[in-house]
């Protein structure tokens, strides 16, 4: 017994946190299921049948016959769905790209800098990520107004003589989602680089390589893993993304995180807002299963 | 080693350029004199003092603040909790379902967890508002600590605490007086960062809140939506600054420490042997 309870303390360290997320975090996609396929209802909560424990089997099995599908019909015929799943697949796979195409240079100079330099450059890449992210994207909207400060800018060196219209289209989705994620895709490529053995890329010169392909045969192969952590930490988030496709975007832009807010807030549609994040769902599993992988594999190599 | 060339400064330098101008042309615009947000008309602090009368949103960022605080706390010891559970329990029952719910949170689109967080709420028949916002934040946030603390627990020489227990300490014993102090610095970063993402929140919080409880980021982006004002970016900038001086006060304690750690890892061997 005396034994037992520190076990049974220590336990606790898993026990306490395992139970919390089990019900905030995983019950609660059980309950996003069952209510999609609930009808919809002028009621409070807005759906049909309501589950309801106190009644019992009977009334669980009773509710469950009600049960239907139709949210998910709803969800086929209306194109409008699937092309909103099509348009955010496409956008965040681009915006993943070029987050890529400008954070893997800033990731190199950075692991290249001189050792002492390095904590700073670090901090200065994560301070953005603390910053609100909503006050980031409404930061661009000033610059990329008809009238705002990018065109004055352009107008007044005379590279262009008519405002470029950005805002509202599709293009500042791109910029907002490259901004806001890119501290993202820099520092799992930086720490990938910089853990790097440099007497490697010192061989391979050595052995009469340019430093084009040292870096190509040697280099960016060694940081494979950071920039996989990199782009799935861009990608899965920036398919359900909200904010930016909301301020930045257009009409144009279908985004589903934005047709699923509005299905909810705007049209109090709960059952349908549920079909529409149970499919988000799905699609973004096999990301997510695999980004738990990567991470739970980068967390290993530290023992 | 190599020198620092010009194409690796030029990328560093374009890098924080794209990260950085924004925010300061944001706060440059806070003090314009104009309503205008992208006419210069001179310095001004006058949006400033429009925002101490400005009441709905000096609540709203009182309940942002309570909210934050409370979340980030309890955030922390649960976020502790799980990176000790996965960092020092290598088997037990279900831990890849545990270490799956622990990374899920860190990608999951927001849309998803604010749903999913509000129809529970509704199930188990709990009233909507700070508090359901406040366990909101403890869920999503405590991931986040869970990992910052996770990758300190996993570079501490575990040979100290196993010193401990062997020489008799009860586990708790062991973790209070040799493990936390070592790990305190992440803990704290891991406590900063939980505050700030539950400072910043828009589309969870809007989800899980009721009648009654607004947070500012909400408060924010309803004016947003109408427009780009100055009274906006009179708030972002104080906001950027707390969180700046955060930075800068987090960043000098973690230095520090780091410099303590290696005092304290031999004084703990001390304290042991």
């Amino acid at each position: 017994m005396a034994k037992l309870v520190p076990a049974l303390v220590s336990r606790l360290v898993i026990i306490i946190p395992y139970a919390w997320l089990l019900f905030f975090f995983l019950v609660p996609f059980f309950i996003v299921f069952r209510i999609s396929l609930s009808q919809t209802a002028i009621a409070m909560p807005p759906y049909t049948p309501v589950f309801d424990l106190a009644e019992g089997l009977s009334g669980i099995l009773a509710s469950m016959r009600a049960f239907s599908a139709d949210n998910y019909v709803w969800l086929t015929e209306d194109v409008l769905y699937f092309n909103a799943y099509v348009s955010s697949i496409v956008i965040a796979t681009v915006s993943t790209f070029l987050t890529l195409l400008f954070g893997y240079p800033i990731a190199y100079g950075m692991a290249k800098a001189p050792g002492s330099m390095r904590p700073m450059l670090l901090m200065m890449v994560i301070l953005p990520f603390w910053t609100s992210f909503l006050i980031r994207v409404y930061a661009w909207i000033a610059i990329l107004k008809p009238e705002g400060l990018l065109n004055q800018f352009l107008l007044a060196i005379g590279i262009i003589d008519q405002p470029l219209i950005i805002l509202n289209t599709n293009s500042a989705v791109y910029i907002g989602i490259v901004y806001s994620y890119l501290p993202f895709m820099v520092l799992p490529i930086y720490s990938a680089l910089e853990k790097m053995d440099h007497s490697l890329i010192e061989a391979a010169q050595d052995l009469g390589c340019t430093p084009i392909k040292a870096f190509w045969r040697v280099t960016f192969p060694l940081s494979i893993p950071g920039v996989i952590a990199g782009c799935l930490l861009v990608f899965i988030p920036a398919v359900g993304e909200f904010v930016v496709p909301d301020l930045l975007g257009g009409s144009e832009t279908l985004m589903i995180g934005k047709t699923l807010w509005n299905e909810f807030n705007s049209n109090r549609d709960w059952p349908v807002s549920s079909a529409v994040a149970t499919i988000l769902l799905l699609i973004l599993v096999i990301p997510i299963v695999y980004f738990q992988n990567v991470q739970s594999r980068v967390d290993g190599e530290g023992r | 080693m190599e020198k620092w060339s010009r194409f690796n400064i030029a990328s560093v330098l374009l890098g924080f350029g794209f990260l950085y101008l924004p925010i300061v042309l944001l706060v440059i615009f806070s003090f314009n004199e104009s309503r205008l947000v992208t006419v210069w008309a001179g310095f001004s602090t006058k949006w400033y003092t429009q925002l101490w009368y400005n009441e709905s949103l000096l609540n709203a960022a009182w309940v942002t603040v309570r909210v934050a605080f409370l979340s980030a706390t309890l955030a922390t010891v649960l976020g502790t909790m799980a990176a000790l559970a996965l960092v020092r329990y290598s088997r037990f029952r279900g831990r890849v379902l545990f270490s799956g719910m622990v990374y899920a949170p860190l990608v999951m689109p927001e849309v998803i967890t604010g749903l999913s967080l509000l129809l529970l709420f509704v199930a188990i028949g709990l009233d909507r508002g700070f508090w359901t916002i406040t366990l909101a934040h403890i869920t999503f946030t405590m991931c986040f600590v869970a990992v910052v603390v996770q990758s300190r627990l996993l570079s501490f020489d575990q040979s100290i605490e196993e010193a401990a227990l062997d020489l008799g300490a009860t586990p708790v014993r062991a973790f209070f007086a040799i493990t936390l102090p070592v790990i305190a610095p992440a803990v704290f970063s891991g406590w900063v960062l939980a505050f700030t993402l539950s400072l910043d929140d828009l589309v969870i919080a809007s989800f899980t809140t009721g009648p009654g409880a607004t947070t500012l980021p909400m408060k924010i982006y309803s004016q947003v939506r109408l427009g780009v004002t100055p009274e906006i970016n009179a708030i972002s900038t104080i906001l950027i600054g707390i969180v700046a001086l955060g930075a800068v006060i987090a960043s000098l304690v973690t230095k520090r420490r780091e410099v303590q750690r290696a005092k304290d890892e031999r004084a703990a061997f001390a304290a042991i042997g």
